[in-house]
This record gives C-alpha cells, structure tokens and sequence, in this order.
C-alpha cells in the first residue's frame, strides 16, 4: 500500500467517524464503540473484501459479519463513503420510515446478516465457511467481533468447531478495545492472553495496531495465517478513538448527544478544539 | 416400508441443497454420515452453534435439516432459533428427538415437554409433531420442501392405523368422523387416542379422532367443525398443558367467537414422573384405558 493509498484510507475513516458523531443524537448510537472499529471496517471494504454492489448476490463473493452489531454506524458511514447507500439515508436513522437502527438487518444492502445479540455471527459464518469450503470456493469470510463479545460461550463453540473443520477461510478480527460496555474487559473478565487463547483452540493468530492500515494491510496479506487453521487477528484498538473527550471513558459507549456538542465534536475530530460535553454519561447495560 | 434415514437419503440424492446436520446424536441418521458424506455435519455437543450454522448454510440457499435431542435443540439453542433462524424466516428443519413421553426415563432435564409452545411462539416457524413414523415419512417431503422453518417432533413409532396420503401443510388428519366426542391429538400419544376410541365406541359413543399433526399452522376448520358437530373435544398431547394443543384449541375458538366443553389430558404445572414409556403411560394416567375412563366420567353412554 503506497503512501497515497494510506492517505486516502485516513480521509475515509474520518468522513466515516463524522458520520458516526452525527448519528450520535436524537436518539444515539453506540458511538464508543462504532469509532474503535472504523478503521478496520474501511479498510476491509476499500483494501481485503471482494464485495460491492456487483457482486453482493454471486456466491462467491467475500462476507463480512459484523458479529458486534451495536458498531453498524461504522458500516453505515463506511458504506455511504463508498457510494453504496445514500448519505441522506443516514438521517432516517431510528426513524419509522426505514431501518437504520442500532444494530444491522438484511434492508441494507451489504449487510449480510442481522445482529445484537451477542455471541451469534461466529456460528452464522462457520456455517457460511462450511458451504463455501463444500463448493471448492475460495472467497474469505471474515467476522468482527467485539472483545467483550468473547465472553460469550458460543463464540468458543464455534471456535472449536471452525478448527475441527479446518475452515481456513474464515478470518475472525477482534476489535480489542478493552472495553466491554461500560466497564474495562480486564477489571471484569480478563481475557489476556488472549491470542494463545485461540492458538490453544488450534487457530493462528496475529495482534497488530487496528488504527495502523499498514499494519492491517501487512497482517492480513498472508490470509490464511496457516493453511488448514482458522485466522484471527487481535487488532488493538481505542474506543472512541478520534474523540479525546470520550475516548476511553467506560461511560461513552453509547452516547446521545445535544446537536451543539454534535457540532463540538466534529470540530474536535478535526482537531480545531476539545469539546465540552454535558450530557449526561449513559449506562445502558 | 422405508425408514426415515432412507427417505431422508432418498431426498438428499435428489436435492442438493439439503444438509444433514446434528449436535452429535445421530440415533436416527446412523448410516448417513458413511452414505453422503460432504452432505453430513456433526458439529459436536454444541446446539447453539449447529442452529447458527444452519442458518449460515441456508443464508447459502442450502436447507439445512438439524438433529439433536428436542429438549437441547429448543431451549439450549432456543435464542439462536429464535434470532438466527426465525428473524431470518429461514428454512432451517429442527429434528427433536425423544420428544414428550418419549424420553422415558431420562428424567425432567430431557423432557421435551414445552416444545411445542416455545416453537410456535416463533414467528413463521411451523410444527409439525406426527403419531408414528409412517405419519412423519408421509409429511417429509412437504416439510423439507416447504419455504418455513420447521420444528419436527421425531416419531419413529410403528402405526396403529393406516395414515391418510394426502398430507398437507396445516391440514389435519380426520381418522374417523363420529359425532358424540372430538379426540384432537398430536404424535405419539395417536396410538392411546385410538384405543380409547374404541373402548368409547365399545361404550356406544360416536368418537371423532383428529390426527393434529401440526399444532402450527393449526387446521381452523377441523377444530371448529369438531367443535360445532360433537358435544364434547378431549386435547391430547405429551406436553405442558401451558401453550399447547389445549392452548391452540382455545385460541381458536376464541378467535371465532366459538365455545366448546374441552377436556385437556396434559402435563399441568409439571414434569412427568421418570420411567419405562409403559409405566410412564399409566403412572400419568395416559393409557387407552385411562383416557377413555376420564372421557366417560365427563359423558354419559347412551345406554
């Protein structure tokens, strides 16, 4: 990836993070969460995924699940930014006149699958590989997941399961922020070491920078890590990222801001000033 | 007469979208992994996954038919059923085994006894609960190919009668049209139902039996002219009297503004005593006999 390449990814991952402030009101998203995973999302759908509008119903094409569905404000934007949805659909979000909700459905196109529930695209997509795998295809699927999303039992299902069935086309990406909703995964359920983890569950893995696209572009040009094991790449990343008045605060997950401190906020993730928020912090879980 | 793995083998070779899947049970599908294997997948001791899976599978146009003992498929993996499969609407094919009285005596941990109300809960999501194997073989075909998810309560009994041809989605089964008392039953318990029909007509009662066989989409119209042409409808199931045929029946009825005397035979408020499927029968009070005896307690002969 040329250094134009890399300015042009950074370009996109801030329109797509002032998306993500703008959905951040009149109801609010789970903005904390949606900007730790922006950069993974634009650079998987610009630089490693074979998918678009051309070929979204061919069965070869490359699946994205996003497993941690309270980000899809990342994949809104990232999707406005690449033409696929319009950027006047955003504003019908939490609206009755369509389905730009909290978390995914099937209504946007690209959106394979829905989900919220934690714990469940894991399985969706080993059933995903498993059909491609039978079909001699070689197209990737790929699966985000959040890190506190692997406290979830059935992600360590189909973790033993996707080894058992050498699905090396599948490529699970942790976006480790360190947070489960509002409380840091280490305080409450530790998971470091997490890659031996998946290594123990005979998966190769890989932990690099997840807001560095060449350290993304550097670990995932050798997919799979080993042939006949399943791939996971731990990319460590910041929630809120972008946002140094939220960023890392376990109480800015989800986040539902005034429209002035919209404003602020957009002025911040360029760098003009700090923005003073008053909202109040939001518990949701 | 073919078994179920041989009709399901038989369908296999003729579609290729069809999968067999299961958590590691294969009592019903021994043979098939050697027989079409690249079309078989055991995934373990792992129901949530299995049912994620088949949803990914049928996200790739396959139909996936799944196998795991009914108690684990519906309550261990019921959210996945719920979230994957049935907000979805995808045509994913739940095979429970041992369902109901069926587990005999592995006590309540296995006893599907609540599958029935849990599936039907679902949106789109049919139930189909046949009285015997040749009953669940007749209806394979229709419930493989139809567009629903589908909840199969496995019945690989031998049949006491033979099962009318012309199975189809939502329709009931009429055995027998008498006019004094309406049997409404679904799967095993079929077999008890018939003998205490005869035992009833023994007695100089008109019994009409009703093979349900799907509890969902319910057969309105059976339900409501056994309703209006006899005096009295026995509900029979191996079930939680909570959300089941009784249940069904009266949701009927109510919808159309209709009411009836109704006579449930149903676990209420708990779970069945652990034995030998005989002495479970007779303990609960489910046997021909015991049926009948209740029924007439409720109906004078006409003698």
């Amino acid at each position: 990836m040329n250094q134009e390449e890399i300015n042009e990814l950074e370009n996109m991952a801030l329109r797509v993070r002032e998306h993500i402030i703008r959905l951040s009101t009149d109801g609010g998203c789970f903005t904390g969460a949606s900007l730790s995973c922006a950069d993974l999302i634009v650079y998987l759908y610009s630089h490693f995924l074979n998918v678009g509008p051309h070929n979204f119903d061919t069965p070869d094409r490359d699946y994205l699940f996003l497993s941690k569905g309270h980000d899809v404000p990342a994949l809104y934007g990232t999707f406005v930014e690449l033409g696929w949805m319009e950027a006047e659909r955003l504003t019908n979000h939490l609206k009755t006149n369509d389905t730009i909700y909290w978390h995914p459905n099937r209504n946007i196109p690209g959106i394979e699958f829905h989900s919220g529930s934690l714990g469940h695209l894991p399985s969706v997509a080993v059933g995903v590989a498993m059909d491609c795998k039978m079909r001699g295809l070689n197209n990737r699927i790929v699966v985000i997941t959040g890190d506190g999303e692997l406290n979830e039992g059935s992600v360590w299902e189909a973790i033993l399961v996707a080894q058992a069935y050498k699905l090396d086309n599948l490529l699970f990406i942790v976006d480790r922020n360190y947070f489960q909703a509002n409380i840091r995964t280490e305080e409450l359920i530790p998971l470091e070491p997490l890659a031996p983890k998946f290594e123990a569950f005979g998966w190769r893995a890989k932990r690099v920078d997840g807001h560095s696209f060449t350290a993304l572009d550097e670990a995932l040009s050798g997919v799979p890590f080993a042939a006949g094991q399943p791939s996971v790449l731990i990319a460590d990343t910041v929630r809120g990222r972008g946002l140094p008045s939220i960023q890392e605060r376990a109480d800015r997950w989800f986040c539902n801001f005034t429209h002035d401190e919209v404003d602020q906020l957009l002025e911040e993730l360029h760098g003009v000033r700090r923005a003073e928020i008053e909202s109040e912090a939001l518990i949701v879980r | 007469m073919k078994n179920y793995e041989q009709t399901l083998l038989e369908m296999m070779a003729d579609d290729e979208r069809i999968i067999v899947m299961t958590a590691e049970n294969r009592a019903a599908i021994r043979n098939l992994p050697n027989l079409a294997p690249g079309r078989f997948i055991d995934t373990g001791i792992t129901e949530q996954t299995m049912v994620g899976a088949a949803a990914g599978l049928a996200l790739r146009g396959r139909i996936p038919v799944l196998h795991a003992l009914a108690t684990f498929l519906t309550l261990r993996a019921f959210e996945f059923v719920r979230t994957d499969v049935g907000i979805g609407n995808l045509p994913v094919k739940l095979v429970g085994g041992v369902p109901g009285f069926l587990s005999d005596g592995n006590g309540p941990t296995h006893q599907a006894i609540e599958d029935v109300a849990l599936m039907r809960g679902i949106p789109h999501m049919h139930v189909f609960c046949p009285a015997d194997e040749q009953d669940m073989l007749l209806a394979l075909p229709h419930i493989i190919n139809s567009p629903n998810p589908t909840y199969i309560r496995y019945n690989g009994l031998k049949p006491v009668v033979n099962h009318a041809g012309d199975f189809a989605i939502g329709r009931a089964e009429q055995v027998s049209d008498g006019t004094d008392i309406a049997i409404l039953v679904y799967g095993m318990l079929f077999a008890q139902a018939w003998e205490a029909k005869a035992l009833l007509e023994a007695e100089g009662l008109s019994v009409r039996l009703i093979n349900v066989r799907m509890p969902k989409p319910i057969d309105e119209e059976a339900v409501l002219r056994a309703a209006r042409e006899t005096n009295l409808l026995v509900t029979l199931e191996d079930h939680f009297l909570t959300g089941g045929l009784y249940s069904i029946v009266a949701e009927t009825l109510l919808h159309h503004g209709e009411t009836a005397d109704v006579l449930p035979f149903a676990l209420d408020e708990r779970w069945f005593r652990p034995a030998l499927l005989n002495d479970v029968l007779q303990y609960e009070g489910f046997t021909g006999e015991q049926i009948a005896a209740r029924i007439l307690e409720r109906v004078p002969t006409r003698v």
